[in-house]
């Protein structure tokens, strides 16, 4: 017994919990992650900031002022505005439809509804180059009643609005599954209709990841690059949304100009990143609270 | 509105008429027919999978029946909606409505009504403080459901089904998911509730204990199947299937052969008797329906256990046959000692025996 005691009293001092790491390691995991933090994220953000008031503010003004950039700003505002309510719409009855009702071809759906995420988005861009260029079946007819969709503003929406797709319909299908139907059902007994049910209950109870998945759909709607940059054709003042301005301008070594432009995307970010905080703060609370 | 109005509905009878469901291929239910009568409150109780929560759901109109009918009062109900049903259906997990009020998860079912059977706001309002006085919540109006006890919930989600003046009153495992003590006070208060309001209702649980002490009448299921609907006195003393028997309450069964009028196990007689022809079946006793015997035909066993019961002891006795183990369990007096190993003899003064078709 007395030799149990004594290396028990040796140990008693080195107690510590099993899941928490020594000081040194501690110290050290900590170091890496903020390293790569400031040299992979704020880094490139400074530095983006950084270009663009390099020649003073007034270039900076110029840069974002002038009739080409504010064509790009006008046009990528344009295609949100479009392509978010589309998808907002498509991706609300994608979810319902996956996470409320049971039937065949289901986990097709679901990997299709993925599809936008898992093709480059070049290779989407490309998609509508078949469908609707000079070589193709639609695009003639289309052209032959004055409709043009390659190279105008309906492609850029077009393609904005495929590579788009799974944000608002990704952010409600698991959280519409966890709430399952007993809400609906519920309000239907006690005489509710479909729509009030879906008004008065459903919207309700989906609202912040609903919020959260736009949030995303518009970010990604004003700086997608790849499919618009296939389907564009890059005509100035015409077909430019902000990315392919930024692109452009950098290709004529015209780089404070190009960074001018790309701090507005930049801040779009900073901006979504900002609300998306907020939202999950909401968003956590609300669901924490609201377990029954 | 008079008080007496929101007290006291006017009953409706149920009838379920070769009603059969099923689920991808799978029966949930195989033609069951079943008549509840008005004002009664009828238990449906059966382990899980039996089918007992499709029929709640096929009577509110939840799910659709692949065939039979359902009648409330003389109107067939079968090809109505849920809302054209109008019944008040209380969730497992409550189903309250999260982002509202209690007051407003209450006075739901009229809001949603179209403008000209809404009743005025006023009169919403006085509604609700009339049910919340009824459901012992006075005063939680503006209260969220995440700041109510489980308790409080279920009686808030009572509240709300009963705000619309449901014909049926249908509750599914009402008192599932509170914890034992709630649910004894929670059973008295439904029970007092049902017999002040009135409504034909419905209730599912898996709690044989719950259905035998609250129900007027309780409907076994297995399988698919009505096994018995009978009272509590008829379910636990008068079983008629081997299924209710092992299911209510506790039980032990015997292989056992008739010959002669005298029961056989194992070719010994048991001292028991059956009238009837020879043949095979099943016998069944309960552990406190039985006696010690010392000699004589009895049956015997080596007792493998033996455990505290509340007011009871249980012995396990092993009851080895050439083929199979038999295992049974029988009180004994709370003052017999009983070792572990040791033989005890017994025989059934109260019994049952299903013969084998």
């Amino acid at each position: 017994m007395a030799t149990l005691d004594h290396s028990n009293a040796a140990a008693a001092p080195r107690f510590r919990d099993a899941a928490t790491e020594p000081p040194g390691a501690k110290f050290a995991l900590i170091l890496i992650a903020i390293l790569f933090l400031a040299f992979f994220l704020a880094l490139p953000l400074v530095s983006v900031f950084f270009e663009a008031f390099r020649k003073g503010p007034e270039a900076f003004w110029e840069a974002i002022s002038e009739p080409d950039a504010l064509a790009a700003i006008r046009l990528t505002l344009l295609v949100a505005v479009i392509a978010v309510p589309l998808n907002l719409v498509f991706g609300v009855a994608a979810a319902w439809a996956i996470a409320k009702f049971e039937f065949k071809g289901k986990a097709f759906l679901i990997t299709l509804i993925d599809l936008p995420f898992s093709v480059s988005p070049v290779i989407s861009g490309l998609v509508f180059v078949v469908l609707f260029g000079t070589h193709s079946v639609l695009g003639p007819i289309l052209n032959s009643y004055g409709i043009e969709i390659l190279f105008a503003v309906p492609g850029i929406v077009l393609a904005t609005v495929f590579v788009t797709f799974p944000f608002v319909a990704r952010e409600l299908i698991p959280l519409m599954q966890e709430q399952g139907s007993g809400d609906e059902e519920a309000a239907l007994s006690l005489g509710a209709s479909g729509w009030q049910a879906f008004w008065y209950v459903t919207v309700p109870n989906i609202r912040w990841g609903l919020l959260y998945g736009v949030l995303l759909c518009n970010a990604r709607a004003m700086g997608e690059f790849g499919a618009v940059s296939v389907v564009s054709g890059h005509i100035r003042g015409v077909t430019n949304t902000m990315p392919l301005h930024v692109e452009i301008l950098y290709n004529e070594y015209n780089v404070s100009a190009a960074f001018a432009v790309a701090t507005l995307l930049a801040g779009l970010a900073l901006v979504t990143l900002g609300l998306k905080t907020v939202l999950e703060l909401r968003f956590g609370a609300g669901n924490a609270g609201g377990r029954h | 509105m008079p008080v007496a109005d929101t007290e006291r509905s006017s009953p409706m009878e149920v009838t379920v008429s070769g009603i059969s469901k099923q689920f991808d291929r799978y029966p949930a239910l195989k033609d069951v027919s079943l008549k509840i009568n008005s004002g009664e409150l009828i238990a449906l109780l059966g382990p899980s999978g039996s089918g007992k929560t499709t029929l709640l759901r096929l009577i509110a109109g939840l799910e659709q029946p692949n065939g039979g009918q359902i009648l409330f009062g003389d109107e067939d109900a079968s090809q109505k909606t849920v809302q054209e049903r109008n019944v008040g259906f209380v969730f497992q997990h409550y189903a309250l409505f999260k982002h509202m009020t209690v007051a407003e998860n209450i006075a739901f079912g009229l809001k949603v009504r179209p403008a000209e059977s809404r009743p005025p706001k006023a009169e919403i309002r006085k509604r609700v403080s009339d049910l919340l006085d009824m459901v012992h919540l006075p005063g939680l109006e503006k209260r969220y459901p995440n700041q109510l006890s489980g308790g409080q919930r279920q009686r808030v989600a009572l509240a709300r089904a009963v705000a619309i003046e449901p014909k049926v009153l249908l509750l599914d495992e009402p008192f599932g998911a509170l914890d034992a003590k709630v649910r004894k006070e929670l059973r008295r208060w439904l029970r007092e509730f049902h017999d002040r309001t009135g409504h034909t209702t419905v209730f599912v649980t898996h709690d044989q204990e719950e259905a035998l002490e609250l129900a007027d009448r309780v409907v076994v299921m297995s399988q698919g199947r009505i096994e018995q609907v009978g009272s509590a006195d008829d379910v636990y003393d008068r079983p008629n299937s081997p299924f209710v028997f092992s299911f209510i309450g506790e039980s032990s069964h015997l292989p056992v052969r008739i010959e002669n009028g005298a029961v056989l196990f194992q070719g010994q007689p048991i001292g028991i008797s059956e009238p009837g022809p020879d043949g095979e079946g099943m016998l069944f006793f309960r552990p406190q329906d039985v006696v010690e015997v010392n000699d004589g035909p009895r049956l015997t066993g080596k007792v493998t256990a033996s455990r505290r019961l509340a007011g009871a002891r249980i012995a396990e006795l092993d009851i080895s046959d050439e083929g199979a183990a038999h295992h049974v369990e029988i009180g004994v007096p709370l003052e017999t000692r009983v070792e572990i190993g040791g033989e005890l003899g017994f025989r059934p003064v109260h019994w049952k025996i299903f013969r084998n078709t």
